[in-house]
């Protein structure tokens, strides 16, 4: 900047931006807008949305709005042409806990209906019926009743009250747009006992799952490193986890590891392995003692992470195969002139080459394992030890229907997730341009 | 004669023999239903010795006889016999006697065979470091083939063969995942038309397909403009942007669906496929937005510069230059959108109540209870991963492309 304002103004670059380059930059821009129009509504809009409802008492069954509801009825039992008879109109508020105002009511009076008295606050212009009722109380309840008498076309049709649906409207406070705040939901999620042993499983799950695949992917990727016949199908095959989608594979764990009538079950207790089957996702742990110090396994936990490093290793695989192709193999031929052993070789020429790539998968696989909620829910539903993070946000939100604590447990994974992705902004090395 | 280099060739042939027979065994049991115990100790002593004789001969070469490796065969079945008393798979001889001689068969060959990559110009003198490490890559790169393969394919085996099992014979007999061929084409298929005659499979198929398709076109339609824009064009704010449409990437879908929830169920959209449709390709588009302008920034700026000379507009350059030129990074966005789109759960899950529109995803967990029977559910899961699987074998270069290129969501 600085440099920029010692040089004499008349000699300097133009400044600001020509009429071609505003022109781009407008092209840009309308180019662009689709993109972050749908991007602000359902990414940056519900983000925002979340910190919102996180701070309000709402349950699931209040986005409903509150609502006149109504049910007509014809009572009388007219039989003949001339009977009276009585239009009822059943009304109640849907909430017990907002009031309606506004509230009206229309509705038409089935041909062959002569009106004989009004309730108060009715008016009928030819058959159109409105009825003024004003505010209601939660929890009101009403009838409206239409008198009059019947004719031979009201009696010979099939119940003709029922050929216009009565229409009630009315305007009442909607609890996620209204003003009222609580810090109710923070206070309950993180008094509740549970919420730290859910952090230390999220992070058991993200680290263990993270390395897990990262690990196997490293070793896949040595496996088809060097070219032989069938390599390509192997290839696809190893592939075949990552691309399937996640309801198929996780059922099919299930129904793999199930202690009844799973296969692998089966074949442990009847080769003689394990005396009872065991139950892989459905345990918390396994307890056993090591020089008399009681230790649990905590079996579920580890059976899912297990289907974690299954189903993400390909990816993993994918990237560190494209990047063990591109390094240069004079280095090898250099080193296996120097008498370096294939582990020295991999230790100390491979490992270093693959760094970058592996700190970058770590990161994002570290970012995508901690935002996983899919495998846990469909493989355990998140019980037995295997709560995490998201799979919390469910459960309070839509089990428990409460969707401010959901909200409220998702800001925490939010702001986690923030926490991660500077430090993986700060530490990401540059040159693997991901 | 080196004791360490005996330990290394004996430990090669214990473990070969103990694993080839675990595997061969539980495939056996698998194939016939009939309960297998491999015997591991016989089969490990068998392909020690083995292993020694291999080696043995192999120091002796050029002797003249027989090569070394079948000496090595002959040890291995002789011992792998006399030690387990002529049952290496504790079933008697009656029992499926066609698939026991080939498991043996199998168990020869592969015992054999492993030794013999393994142990190529191993000896029972002094080994060199170099020489040592090399049959330790040899044994831990055979052992992550057959490890990695099983655990691969073992799920899906189950899926395809539970889904074409009966009830009754699954619950009698877990173990048994042959393949009954007796009870006919119509019994053995009869999960799959059940789902397509009562469960409304087809219908899901349908909508699973509209909605993979739909989604594909929209991204495409929004993310190649704002792909060209971010890569050709110069406006401010142009590489802030280019960098944080990864961020995208990361804010998981679990923090956005209460919102999107509570906001779709106001407006009336949530349990139809316009909302769907809304929400799948606001996660597809940072995506394929950066898959594509990466792409474009390859391309030769000169020709589309050639191509505005000659007095094409912006549009037309795009529609004339452009994108032929990028058919091969539509082909990878397409396929790895519509495999997003096609797999995708939790929006789904969440949203669709009407079995009218039911994707796959939400159609399979709606055979998730007690009182649909497990072979259903498998079938169901084998209908979602089919089409899948077939777009991925057809197109795996350009699928494996995007998914290096720009993939790293997951």
């Amino acid at each position: 900047m600085s440099a920029e304002t010692s040089q004499p103004v008349s000699e300097g670059p133009p400044k600001g931006i020509g009429p071609m380059q505003r022109r781009e930059m407008w092209l840009a821009y309308l180019m662009l807008a689709p993109t972050f129009l749908i991007i602000l509504v359902i990414v940056a809009g519900p983000l925002l949305a979340n910190f919102w409802i996180s701070v309000k008492p709402v349950q699931l069954g209040d986005l409903r709005p509150p609502a006149v509801l109504v049910n007509e009825r014809l009572r009388g039992g007219p039989e003949a042409t001339g009977d009276s008879a009585t239009l009822e109109y059943r009304l109640r508020n849907s909430s017990r806990k907002e009031e309606i105002r506004d509230v009206v009511l229309k509705d038409e009076v089935p041909a062959g209906f002569a009106v004989t008295g009004l309730p108060q606050g009715c008016e009928l212009t030819g058959s159109a019926l409105t009825c003024t009722i004003g505010t209601v109380e939660p929890g009101w309840r009403d009838r409206l009743q239409l008198e009059g008498t019947v004719s031979e076309e009201f009696l010979a049709a099939n119940r003709p009250e029922r050929a216009s649906e009565p229409v009630v409207t009315g305007d009442a406070n909607n609890v996620l747009t209204n003003f009222e705040f609580t810090f109710e939901n923070f206070s309950r999620i993180f008094s509740a006992d549970e919420f730290w042993s859910v952090l230390r499983v999220t992070f058991y799950y993200t680290i263990f799952g993270t390395g897990g695949a990262l690990v196997l992917g490293l070793f896949a990727a040595q496996l088809l490193h060097t070219a032989f016949p069938g390599r390509g199908v192997l290839r696809g095959l190893f592939l075949f986890p990552y691309v399937s989608p996640v309801i198929a594979v996780a059922f099919t764990w299930v129904v793999l590891f199930d202690p009844f009538s799973g296969t692998l079950n089966a074949l442990l207790t009847k080769m003689g392995v394990v005396s009872d089957p065991i139950n892989f996702f459905g345990q918390r742990a396994i307890e056993f003692s090591v020089f008399g110090i009681p230790l649990e396994f905590p079996l579920a936990l580890t059976t899912v992470i297990a289907f974690e490093a299954w189903r993400y290793f390909p990816l993993s695989f994918l990237f560190i195969l494209a990047r063990m192709q591109s390094i240069n193999t004079d280095m090898y031929e250099a080193a296996e002139m120097d008498g370096a052993t294939p582990l020295q070789q991999f230790w100390y020429l491979s490992l270093p080459q693959l760094m970058g790539i592996l700190s970058v998968l770590f990161l994002l696989r570290f970012i995508w394992t901690f935002n996983k909620f899919d495998d846990i829910f469909l493989l355990t539903g998140g019980n037995a030890g295997t709560r995490t993070l998201t799979v919390d946000v469910y459960e309070q939100g839509f089990a428990l229907s409460n969707l401010g604590a959901g909200a409220a447990v998702a800001v925490v994974v939010f702001v986690v997730l923030v926490t991660f992705a500077t430090l993986f902004i700060r530490f990401s090395p540059k040159e693997e341009g991901l | 004669m080196r004791p360490a280099s005996i330990l290394l060739t004996a430990f090669t042939g214990l473990l070969w023999g103990v694993m080839a027979m675990v595997v061969i065994g539980v495939t056996l049991t698998l194939i016939t239903g009939e309960v297998a115990l491999p015997q591991a100790t016989a089969a490990g002593l068998a392909g020690l010795l083995g292993a020694l004789v291999f080696v043995w001969r192999g120091s002796a070469a050029g002797t003249g006889g027989a090569p070394a490796w079948a000496y090595c065969a002959v040890v291995v079945f002789l011992v792998l016999m006399i030690a387990s008393f002529a049952g290496p798979f504790s079933l008697p001889l009656s029992v499926a006697p066609v698939w026991q001689g080939l498991a043996l068969i199998a168990f020869v060959a592969g015992v054999t065979a492993a030794l013999r990559l393994c142990l190529r110009d191993a000896r029972f003198g002094a080994m060199s470091r170099y020489e040592r490490e090399v049959i330790y890559i040899r044994i831990a790169k055979g052992v992550g083939f057959v490890v990695f393969t099983i655990i691969v394919a073992l799920p899906f085996y189950v899926m395809v063969m539970t889904s074409l099992k009966s009830q009754q014979t699954l619950l009698a007999n877990p173990l048994d995942l042959s393949i009954d061929f007796s009870q006919g084409l119509s019994g053995l298929v009869r999960s799959y038309v059940e789902l397509f005659t009562q469960f409304n499979f087809g219908r899901y198929l349908m909508v699973s397909a509209f909605v993979s398709v739909a989604t594909v076109v929209i991204t495409l339609l929004l993310s190649v403009p704002g792909a060209y824009a971010v890569s050709r064009l110069r406006f401010p704010g142009q590489a802030l942007l280019a960098r944080s449409v990864l961020l995208i990437y990361m804010v998981p879908a679990i923090v956005l669906v209460i919102p999107l929830y509570a906001v779709f169920s106001q407006l009336g959209l949530r349990n139809t496929l316009t909302g769907l449709l809304i929400v799948y390709p606001a996660t597809t588009i940072p995506v394929a937005l950066y898959m594509l302008q990466g792409y474009f920034r390859g391309l030769p700026a000169e020709l589309e510069e050639a191509g505005l000379m000659d007095g094409l507009s912006r549009i037309g350059v795009i529609l004339k230059i452009t994108l032929p030129l990028s058919l091969p990074a539509l082909a990878s966005v397409s396929l790895y959108v519509f495999m997003i789109a096609w797999n995708e759960f939790l929006f789904a899950f969440m949203f669709l109540d009407n079995p009218d529109i039911f994707t796959l995803s939400r159609g399979v967990v709606s055979l998730n209870s007690s009182e649909v029977p497990r072979q259903h559910l498998m079938a169901g899961a084998v209908i979602a991963t089919v089409p899948v699987l077939v777009i991925f074998l057809w197109f795996e270069r350009f699928l494996v492309q995007g998914l290096t290129a720009g993939s790293v969501k997951g």
